[in-house]
């Protein structure tokens, strides 16, 4: 593994010990190769009168996991939010510019919210199962979309819970809560209900901030598994984290992009002042 | 020994007293109930209508009354529910925490939860005598559906602001719109709903103002909304109001049935509710 040089080396070492991820940071090949389905274009936010995003533009490679970074209070969470217009309830809100999902702009009057939700799975910060069995946590979100068929349900709980690699944990207790789950399973079992639903993407917001080092880790080797099939987005505090499996990397401050691109250019050879001060810790 | 150790164990005294006050003053009026209740009570009396001068220490009993009671609760409580239920899903999940609307329903309904039944009894009286209405069962189950709506809906919205915003986030991101989220919000919220429902019982059945003008009182039991209606407090209102000692005893013996009524309601409650809530988060 290639040395980053804006890293203090423990960062670089305790990358290491995730070789396991083998991801490809280094390999800039293939993204230029990457369709983008999620474009910003001109994208600026307010609440209240407060400008929160500041004319964002981006481009999201799809089938990659592209990490936004970046101090407390930059717009990180809130540039999420809009992805999936979770932010709407917001009191105060108002927005500019565009953001298009397949072409379609999330914003038009004529897109339905929920199509552009059930698009984008969401995993939050502090696992949140809803408020029934590990079962019906997958099966909700179907039903909800018109799948009735007992066995077909069947089925996706048990695929999703495999995919997670919860299966074999829970596979005798799927009736029981899943508030009874741990914190790391709880997660696992919240990404598994994002996938009932077959999204495109996946959001993530700072996602393994509240796990164990051994929960954080079982998580990012399900995003570098899945990306083979969902464009993953993730907002993370922990640069170590972002080194370890991003392909993408957006860095914002003061609710501005400031920098963008392939993870490689930004950890190896970040073109602003700014980003470069940021990998250094200079601030945080 | 120094000052705040001293305050610590006053301060745990003041605590043990008060609970131990309270805690004699329920076990008192129990003792009481029972001990004058206790002789008085027999088959019966919850099994038969008054038969002709029952509260001149006649026979018979006040099956008229529990079953007015019972029918006014249970047909109270569920209306209660049926309108308290969307009123809190609306504040909480259509409404913004900031809302305006918010903000006057909920001090109305502060307002309503203070006014006193016998209030809610006239204002219903008035409604009744305008539309030419008789005292009857459906009154009764009006205003006391009116009287405890407040209740159902202060508890319920209590438990219900304190909603994870990320459940319904994590809810809306499955494609969910709102009204997809009740089934979410309910369980969520199922041990507001159960306390809730909880104090609208007592409340309702233990309500005598508001029944007298509306629901009347009748030795027999009524078949339809159109007729009056006897109820528990009344009964032991009545009983207690006898010269003949006998009666008054009686009076403690319909009490001691309407804290039964109230404790089988309140098990059969947190039955319920537990069973629901096993999987809060």
């Amino acid at each position: 593994m290639k040395s980053y040089p804006y890293q203090n080396p423990s960062r670089a070492t305790w990358a290491e010990d995730y070789s396991f991820l083998n991801n490809d940071i280094n390999n800039d090949e293939g993204l230029a190769f990457n369709k983008s389905y999620l474009k910003v274009k001109d994208l600026n936010l307010y609440i209240h009168k407060a400008h929160i995003l500041k004319n964002v533009n981006l481009e999201i490679p799809d089938k990659k996991v592209t990490c936004i970074i970046g101090p407390s209070g930059c717009g990180k969470s809130t540039l999420l939010k809009t992805f999936n217009r979770l932010i709407d309830d917001t009191e105060g809100i108002k927005y500019e510019g565009s953001i298009l999902v397949d072409d379609t702009d999330i914003f038009d009057k004529k897109t339905e919210i929920t199509d552009i939700r059930k698009k984008m799975g969401l995993l939050s910060q502090r696992p949140c199962p809803l408020p029934m069995s590990i079962y019906d946590n997958i099966a909700f979100g179907c039903k909800m979309h018109g799948e009735r068929n007992r066995k077909k349900l069947n089925q996706i709980v048990e695929e999703q819970l495999k995919a997670v690699g919860l299966w074999e944990e829970v596979k005798n207790r799927l009736h029981a809560p899943a508030s009874k789950l741990s914190i790391g399973q709880q997660q696992r079992l919240c990404l598994a209900r994002g996938l009932a639903v077959e999204p495109e993407f996946i959001l993530a917001d700072e996602a393994t901030s509240a796990l164990d080092p051994i929960s954080s880790k079982h998580i990012e080797e399900l995003f570098v598994k899945l990306k083979q099939d969902y464009t993953i987005i993730l907002v993370t505090h922990t640069l170590r984290q972002a080194l370890r499996i991003a392909d993408h990397v957006i860095f914002m401050y003061l609710g501005e992009v400031i920098e963008a691109g392939s993870a490689d250019e930004i950890f190896n050879n970040p073109k602003q002042e700014l980003t470069r001060k940021y990998l250094e810790g200079a601030f945080s | 020994m120094r000052l705040k150790f001293i305050e610590e164990k006053i301060a745990k005294g003041f605590m043990i007293i008060a609970s131990l006050a309270v805690f004699a003053f329920v076990v008192n009026i129990i003792y009481t109930i029972f001990r004058r209740g206790i002789p008085a009570l027999n088959w019966a009396m919850i099994s038969q209508i008054p038969a002709g001068g029952y509260y001149n220490g006649g026979g018979g009993g006040i099956l008229n009354a529990i079953v007015g009671s019972l029918y006014i609760v249970l047909c109270s409580t569920i209306l209660g529910l049926l309108i308290s239920i969307p009123v809190v899903f609306y504040l909480n999940v259509y409404l913004k925490k900031d809302s305006r609307l918010a903000y006057i329903a909920r001090l109305a309904f502060d307002v309503l939860f203070g006014i006193p039944s016998i209030v809610y009894g006239a204002f219903a009286f008035t409604i009744m005598i305008y539309l030419g209405m008789h005292t009857s069962l459906g009154g009764g189950i009006l205003v006391i559906t009116l009287l405890i709506i407040p209740i159902f809906i202060r508890s319920m919205d209590e438990v219900a602001q304190q909603l994870p915003k990320d459940l319904l986030d994590s809810t809306y991101a499955l494609g969910a719109t709102k009204l997809e989220t009740i089934k979410v919000v309910l369980r969520q919220i199922a041990p507001g709903i159960a306390t809730a429902t909880l104090l609208s019982v007592g409340r309702a059945i233990g309500d005598a103002a508001g029944v007298m003008f509306t629901a009347g009182f009748t030795d027999s039991i009524p078949t339809s909304l159109n007729q009056p209606a006897a109820t528990l407090p009344l009964s032991v209102f009545f009983q207690l109001s006898s010269p003949n000692a006998d009666v008054q005893d009686r009076a403690y013996s319909a009490a001691l049935i309407l804290i039964f009524i109230v404790l089988v309601i309140s098990i059969l409650g947190r039955l319920i509710t537990n069973y629901f809530s096993k999987h809060k988060i």
